[in-house]
């Protein structure tokens, strides 16, 4: 949300591309300065104080955006081409703009799994997920690496939304959905599995979809959100991942 | 005896100072918003017997309180005249349903209302235990996520469905009868017994869970929230009894938003909203989690100043920091109990015991 | 008489077999001891019987049922009561409240009850004071009852678990490590009080570092090594079993 609409702010005087850069280095920061502030100097928190911290923490960044931007609904442009002009592909009429979304989003997945599995830095960040105390006896310093997964992944929510709002638009509170749809991807591909998140969202979009035929479409969050609950209540470890890594992990 | 009856006296006290105090500076229309805290007091007790006592956390009550103002709503205002079937003969003859005019004049078959409030508890129980369930036998973030979840999804359902007003809610409910002849209505007339109705309705649910806190059930949550695994080795279901707090709690919310909807003769979707969830959370944090006196005063204070508007546009986010400090700086609570002692024992204690605990 | 009977039970952590066709008998009244090195499995093989933990394989039969697959919470229903290496004992609850929870199985209010504060509970809960009070006089800590039991000394936090344990009335009673953190005299007596436990008739099993206290204490040992059982026998016995020496001692003594 807050990449959505600091691109669609900037644009107004900057070019399309570097209002969205601009927008992602600046919702970067501030997903460092949440963490620096909120997260960083707590000793041993809980995952349950964080995930209640985060969630005052999303309120108050919903209350400030709804402060700066009032409640109007904003889009930025088509990157190319507009809402209307659509590109022939096999006599499948797709928007530019999805095209758009595809291309980039597999773009950050593969940077992602490229950065997580052949840097020195990615492989850092994993083995503190794996056990903290253990990466910190080698060295690594745990509090910046939670404070690096912050901003990457504050980084890849910004993206997704400049991406995202020429077609789905945003506005002030369009964060928090979004948020708990997130989770529940995370939670079914299981968590710390990128690629296998990509597979759930698929399934979660597609699920989400096509339950406009049988329901209306005001009840699509809803559906959502009910599978979220039905992951928890028979597969919490994710469709995904195994049962023995779910009880491994700390979350 | 006296020890344990003395604080309820003294709230009972208050409550009274209150209306007397508005009486004499001649504002008795503050007594409306007062009366709707209480409804939401209720909701929050409820809510501190789960996070402080069975150390479990939900933030989805509004969603249950939403679940028993809707169902309340619903059942009270829909006309069966032109649905008559074999069910609702049924019902009209066991005196389940009442006849009653609407503001235009034009009469009503509608079920009654102590009904339709038991369908709305059945129905929060059977959503709690439906959820609670499953998820209670994992790890304590698991049902934040999931109570979030129900609560979006009641939200959604209650926004989405024409039947149910969608985004105007259901108006016009009638009044809640009580034995006696009160009546649970927003009318000024019935200003002050209202006030006193639902005071009366909330220390009646203090002294049910002051009860629970004191009994054998309370000394078992207390158990397994100091240490689970010796908790489960005497003997005690910790799942279960978890469980059985959760929906409890539940309930609680569930007869708020029945009462408060009749009190509102009506109830609309923000009442579902997160936000109103992650606010009641707030409240208890901010009453010391384990500490039902505690949550009841800042309830008290919090939402009448919320209801009355002291807070403006930055309603939500008052909520959202109070949390955000709670969390950050005592995430045991503000007003807990132990304060005090735990207060004197850091400052008696010496240095440099301080440095090796 | 048996009253527990373990038979075969195996567990198996990833690639490390903690207990492996592991077998012994517990009879009624007496007191038995497991011992064995470090890392041999003992508190793994007490996690299993307790229903901590569920074996893999093999069976434990206790008071003629089989348990190995009950909850811990249903294994203390049943009447096995266990006590922790790492004193578990309630944090801001004073001495009696500790002891009261340990009456929770003998006692039935429930949530409803509770709530009403119907007649039946003050009976109750006068009845569990009462134990409570013998029980604790009987430890000789009834002068702390309202202290709070986490700002005893280590000993005497012991005897309260202990205490908290026997009010449940268990037939068996597994004590883990009940002499660790404890000085002399205070092992001394820890062993006079698991004597006099089982002449209540309770039957005791333990694991214990301390040998004095187990060779003392004890009618029968078993001693376990990686996992397997290696001796079962009377404490002198098993002071003379070559086996038993060579896993304490090295391989060189013999």
């Amino acid at each position: 949300m807050l990449g959505g609409m600091t691109a669609v702010t900037l644009n107004h005087f900057l070019p399309l591309p570097l209002a969205i850069v601009l927008a992602v280095v600046l919702t970067m920061i501030i997903g460092a300065v949440i963490e620096i502030l909120f997260i960083r100097w707590l000793y041993k928190p809980s995952v349950l104080r964080m995930v209640i911290i985060t969630i005052g923490v999303s309120i108050l960044v919903r209350e400030i955006a709804l402060h700066i931007w009032g409640e109007g609904v904003r889009a930025l442009p088509y990157f190319t081409g507009s809402s209307v002009s659509s590109i022939n592909l096999g006599g499948v009429y797709v928007s530019s703009q999805v095209l758009w979304v595809i291309g980039i989003g597999a773009l950050a997945v593969a940077s992602l799994t490229a950065f997580f599995n052949l840097t020195m830095l990615g492989r850092q960040m994993r083995a503190c997920a794996a056990n903290r105390d253990a990466a910190r006896l080698c060295g690594i310093d745990a509090g910046n690496m939670v404070t690096l997964s912050f901003v990457l992944s504050a980084a890849i929510g910004a993206i997704g939304g400049a991406i995202v709002c020429p077609i789905t638009y945003v506005q002030y509170d369009s964060g928090t959905p979004l948020a708990i749809k997130g989770f529940t991807v995370a939670i079914l591909g299981g968590l710390g599995n990128s690629t296998a998140a990509v597979g759930a969202g698929m399934i979660l979009g597609i699920l989400e979809s096509f339950s406009i035929w049988v329901l209306p479409t005001a009840y699509k969050e809803a559906i959502s959100i009910a599978i979220l609950l039905a992951i928890l209540f028979f597969k919490p470890s994710g469709i995904f991942g195994s049962a023995e890594a779910a009880r491994l992990k700390e979350f | 005896m006296v020890r344990r009856h003395f604080p309820v006296a003294a709230f009972a006290g208050l409550i009274v100072a209150i209306q007397l105090a508005t009486l004499f500076t001649g504002t008795p229309y503050y007594l409306t918003q007062l009366t709707m805290t209480a409804y939401y007091s209720l909701v929050v007790v409820g809510l501190c017997m789960l996070i402080g006592y069975a150390g479990q956390i939900s933030l989805g009550h509004a969603g249950f309180f939403a679940i028993g103002g809707y169902v309340s709503a619903f059942l009270t205002t829909f006309d069966l005249q032109h649905h008559r079937g074999a069910f609702v003969s049924l019902l009209e003859k066991s005196g389940a349903l009442v006849f009653r005019h609407d503001v235009y004049g034009g009469s009503l078959l509608t079920v009654h209302p102590w009904l339709a409030c038991a369908a709305a508890i059945l129905l929060t129980v059977a959503v709690a235990y439906l959820v609670g369930g499953p998820v209670l036998k994992l790890k304590g973030h698991y049902l934040a996520m999931a109570t979030l979840g129900i609560g979006i999804i009641v939200y959604r359902i209650v926004l989405g469905t024409e039947f149910l007003g969608a985004a105007d809610g259901i108006s016009e409910v009638p009044g809640f009868p009580l034995p006696g002849g009160l009546l649970i209505t927003g009318n000024a007339s019935s200003r002050v017994s209202n006030y006193y109705l639902a005071w009366g309705i909330v220390i009646l649910g203090m002294v049910l869970l002051l009860n629970l806190i004191r009994s054998r059930v309370g000394r078992a949550l207390a158990a397994v929230h100091g240490a689970e695994d010796a908790a489960e080795a005497m003997g005690i279901p910790t799942a279960r009894y978890k469980l059985h707090t959760f929906v409890l709690s539940a309930v609680f919310a569930a007869v708020a938003g029945v009462l408060l909807t009749h009190y509102n003769a009506g109830i609309g979707p923000s009442e579902a909203g997160v936000m109103k969830s992650v606010r009641y959370v707030a409240i208890v944090a901010i009453g010391g989690m384990a500490n039902l006196w505690g949550a009841l005063s800042m309830s008290l204070v919090l939402n009448y100043l919320s209801l009355r508007g002291y807070f403006g546009t930055y309603d939500d986010a008052v909520f959202g920091v109070i949390l955000i400090l709670i969390m950050l700086f005592a995430p045991d609570g503000l007003l807990r109990r132990h304060l005090l002692s735990d207060l004197k024992r850091m400052v008696s204690r010496n240095p440099a015991e301080e440095e090796t605990p | 008489m048996t009253l527990l009977s373990v038979r075969g039970i195996g567990k198996r952590f990833g690639g490390l077999q903690a207990v492996n066709d592991l077998s012994f008998d517990v009879a009624a009244g007496s007191i038995k001891a497991l011992i064995g090195p470090n890392g041999a499995g003992k508190t793994t093989i007490f996690n299993l019987v307790s229903g901590f933990l569920h074996p893999d394989n093999g069976v434990i039969v206790f008071g003629g049922a089989e348990i190995q697959a009950l909850s811990s919470c249903e294994v203390a229903v049943r009447g096995m009561v266990r006590t922790f290496q790492h004193i578990r004992l309630f944090p801001r609850m004073t001495v009696l409240e500790n002891i009261l929870v340990g009456r929770h199985v003998h006692s039935r209010a429930g949530f409803l009850a509770g709530m009403l504060s119907l007649p039946f509970t003050w009976k109750e809960e006068r009845r569990i004071r009462e134990k409570s009070f013998e029980i604790m006089e009987m430890l000789g800590i009834a002068g702390h009852a309202g202290t709070e039991a986490t700002s005893l000394a280590y000993g005497q936090q012991r005897v309260v678990e202990i205490g908290r344990a026997l009010a449940c009335e268990p037939k068996l009673l597994l004590l883990d490590e009940p002499a660790a953190g404890l000085n002399m005299r205070e092992t001394i007596e820890m062993g006079a009080l698991i004597s006099r436990i089982r002449d209540m008739g309770v039957t005791v099993l333990l694991v214990e570092h301390d040998m004095s206290l187990v060779m003392k204490i004890s009618d029968e040992v078993v001693v376990v090594s990686y996992g397997e059982k290696i001796a079962e026998d009377r404490p002198l016995a098993i002071q003379k079993n070559r086996e038993v020496i060579r896993v304490y001692l090295g391989d060189d003594e013999c």
